[in-house]
């Protein structure tokens, strides 16, 4: 067997595996080298096809140290990945960057449609603390209407409540929070369980509030403040308040999740409703199935049985390049289909390169087998060069190094990085294949 | 063999008709910046029932909508000023109060600081791309003549469109967004990737035969050149007219600023790229002569 037959007989196995991962629910289950390796494998889709919600956040650093800043843009990072996997989304992506001092938090939620809750969810510091409160001395003469303020003051005492003072007793005492509903109103609560250290202080707290408001306070705003009637041992509490069922769960994922380290604000959201992606990927998948026909048209009709192999060389093209957005992932967006379509039409670039060489040396009466060899030969260098320009811009677009003055788009990233895998796997079948095919069946 | 050189002076002119609108659109008018550059919000919706509509009157009732248009059957498209998630819920409310049942299909707010950085980012990518691409012609064709030429074709290619974009933005509302960028870079490359072919073709003819006129080894190598040059960008634009005809709404202009740029990028490489050689081998005789 020649080099030409192994080939050829690499290019059909290359093709048939490519073809066998481009299948629907393909999937992987096999060990090697005693390494179990399974995996799922489907095209990853971005966003904009799948719909959902993404979010930039910007963390507000002013109040923390410069050299504790990354810890603590990490620790909020852990933090939302805590509560959105609570949440319950699939395939959330939580990354961190860092621009010109600026430190943010990109969040993507496929298939999330409720985005309010999400928001409320991600968004809120959630810092949880109990406050006690401070009492003034009444000057005798004003003692006949003690209640007059409203807020619950203690009964048993002759003093004011001015205001609330924070304890030690914060969120980070919690050990689990989950809701329940108050039994006679049914109206949801949130019933928290302290560590066993959050328990002593909370006793020691009750103890010495009998008969005087704890209020509960959240992001420094108080939800409620129940009287305390006796020291509560055991660590057990239920937070009542005015919210609906929604919040209640998040609160109870908050406080579960534990606060952010830094208050953050949002920066940009966008979310996409399910129908416009699912749309948008039907429509750009005719549109590629309709431009795949209309160049192999072209081709076949103007080169005739050439053209006929390079189109078989491009179907090979779009085989491996799926495989290879499955295998890699690569997480498709609308641009990066667009890149992609836009790659089928510049692979047969290097075909079209090659035939106008051959047909060249053909008109030189040159036998066909030394055309079409000297044809390949002449053709690469112009291939070589054409590419490099538009993998230089692929790669200013794609920022694979992350340079923080250069965007992070996912919307362009995945259009340069489609674009650019294109060219590399088209430089393989454009040249490497479409010659092997024209050997064995161009005679 | 076509003497194609004989009528530069046409191509000039077709350039000069295509590029002079464009660009003094570009001056008076400028481009249209997206919410992606200057911070706002959009929001698409649809209704359920949409015969009676005074929805695009809408902005009128409330100080925060800036714009509304039609989008689609039954969607419409909404500007907004940077708004957040219980605001958009406000509206929303308002509108379905009036309009009946409505379905949000997209959402997207831009904080105006994101909007400032993101501008700079972007004009960072383009220099950047661009110092590339020129470090690569001049290693290229270490010629100057080829360099020079290479970039002033791509110049050419970019101002178009441009151009093209401030014509659609002003009389068509587009607007120019980050996938705007992406197109315009992407064209760059294109541009030069046409031009290299052509040229490396001019600068074998010269080689084989130095002692040639210039000119007719340049029609000799745009002969050899121009039916790769048009066939590769037919197969491009095939796909890029599926795509704006058949493709989604979402990507639409996006395409369009690709097919701009690929047919102006292979128009240059032949009838700019080329004839500007002759130009310039001409002006070096006059300054020797």
């Amino acid at each position: 067997m020649n080099n030409q037959q192994k080939l050829f007989l690499l290019i059909i196995f290359v093709t048939l595996v490519s073809l066998y991962i481009d299948l629907p629910q393909t999937s992987f289950d096999f060990s090697l080298f005693g390494r179990q390796f399974k995996k799922k494998l489907e095209i990853k889709q971005g966003l904009d096809l799948q719909g959902g919600l993404q979010v930039v956040l910007q963390a507000e650093m002013g109040d923390i140290a410069e050299n504790q800043r990354d810890t603590a843009l990490e620790a909020a990072k852990n933090v939302i990945e805590r509560r959105v996997n609570f949440f319950g989304v699939t395939e959330p992506v939580i990354q961190t960057s860092k621009t010109s001092g600026r430190h943010r938090i990109i969040v993507e939620l496929p298939g999330v449609q409720d985005t309010e809750q999400a928001v409320d969810l991600i968004g809120q510091t959630a810092q949880l603390d109990f406050r006690e409160g401070v009492f003034e001395e009444l000057p005798p003469e004003s003692t006949p209407e003690p209640d007059a303020s409203g807020v619950g003051s203690g009964q048993a005492s002759s003093a004011q409540i001015t205001g609330f003072k924070e304890t030690d007793l914060t969120g980070k005492d919690l050990e689990k929070a989950e809701v329940t509903f108050e039994q006679n109103t049914s109206a949801p609560q949130i019933a928290i369980k302290f560590t066993d250290e959050g328990a002593t202080k909370f006793e020691e707290i009750t103890q010495r509030n009998v008969e005087k408001p704890l209020a509960i306070f959240l992001d420094g705003q108080v939800i409620s403040a129940p009287r305390v009637n006796e020291a509560i041992s055991g660590g057990q509490a239920v937070i009542t308040g005015q919210f609906d069922l929604e919040q209640a769960k998040n609160l109870a994922i908050q406080l579960n999740a534990g606060a952010l380290p830094v208050p953050i604000t949002i920066l940009e959201q966008r979310s996409i409703g399910a129908t416009l992606g699912q749309e948008s990927v039907q429509k750009s998948l005719i549109a590629g199935i309709v431009g795949l026909g209309l160049v192999a048209f072209f081709m076949i009709g103007y080169y005739g049985r050439l053209g006929l192999l390079a189109t078989v060389g491009l179907v090979i093209y779009g085989l491996i390049t799926l495989a290879l957005y499955k295998l890699i992932p690569v997480t498709l967006t609308l641009a990066g289909m667009a890149g992609f379509l836009l790659s089928i039409g510049m692979a047969v670039d290097a075909n079209i390169l090659i035939f106008e060489k051959i047909k060249e040396e053909l008109s030189m009466a040159k036998p066909l087998t030394r055309a079409v060899e000297k044809g390949f030969g002449r053709a690469w260098d112009s291939i070589r060069d054409a590419n490099i320009c538009t993998l230089i811009t692929c790669f200013v677009l794609f920022n694979p190094l992350n340079w923080s003055f250069l965007n992070t788009s996912g919307m362009i990233r995945g259009f340069a990085l489609t674009l650019g895998l294109g060219i590399f796997i088209s430089l393989f079948t454009g040249v490497v294949v479409t010659r092997t095919l024209i050997r064995v069946f161009y005679k | 063999m076509v003497d194609f050189m004989r009528y530069k002076k046409i191509y000039f002119l077709v350039s000069g008709i295509l590029l002079v609108p464009g660009v003094i659109s570009l001056l008076v008018f400028g481009l249209k910046p997206s919410i992606d550059f200057t911070g706002g919000t959009i929001l698409e919706l649809r209704f359920e029932d949409n015969d009676q509509f005074s929805i695009l009157n809408f902005q009128t009732e409330d100080e925060k909508v800036i714009s509304a248009q039609k989008s689609g059957e039954g969607t419409y498209l909404l500007k907004i000023k940077t708004i957040n998630e219980k605001e958009k819920n406000e509206i929303k409310n308002k509108l379905a109060e009036k309009f009946g049942e409505v379905e949000e299909i997209r959402f997207e707010t831009v904080g105006p600081t994101l909007g400032r950085e993101l501008l700079r980012k972007t004009l960072v990518a383009i220099v950047l791309a661009t110092v590339f691409i020129l470090a690569y012609i001049a290693y290229q064709f270490k010629d100057k003549m080829y360099g020079v030429c290479a970039i002033l074709a791509m110049f050419h290619d970019t101002l178009i469109l441009l151009g093209s974009f401030s014509l659609l933005g002003h009389f068509f509302g587009i607007e120019v967004d980050t996938l705007f960028v992406t197109a315009v870079l992407t064209t760059l490359s294109f541009s030069v990737h046409d031009t290299v072919v052509t040229y490396d073709s001019i600068r074998n003819a010269v080689k084989k035969n130095p002692k040639a006129k210039f000119s007719l080894l340049i029609n000799l190598a745009i002969n050899q050149t121009l039916i790769r040059n048009l066939n590769n960008s037919l197969t491009i634009i095939f796909m890029l007219l599926a795509l704006v005809l058949l493709g989604g709404q979402t990507i639409r202009w996006f395409v369009v600023a690709l097919l701009i740029g690929t047919i102006a990028g292979t128009y240059s490489s032949t009838f700019i790229a080329t004839p500007l050689l002759l130009v310039w081998k001409s002006l070096e005789k006059r300054k020797d002569g």
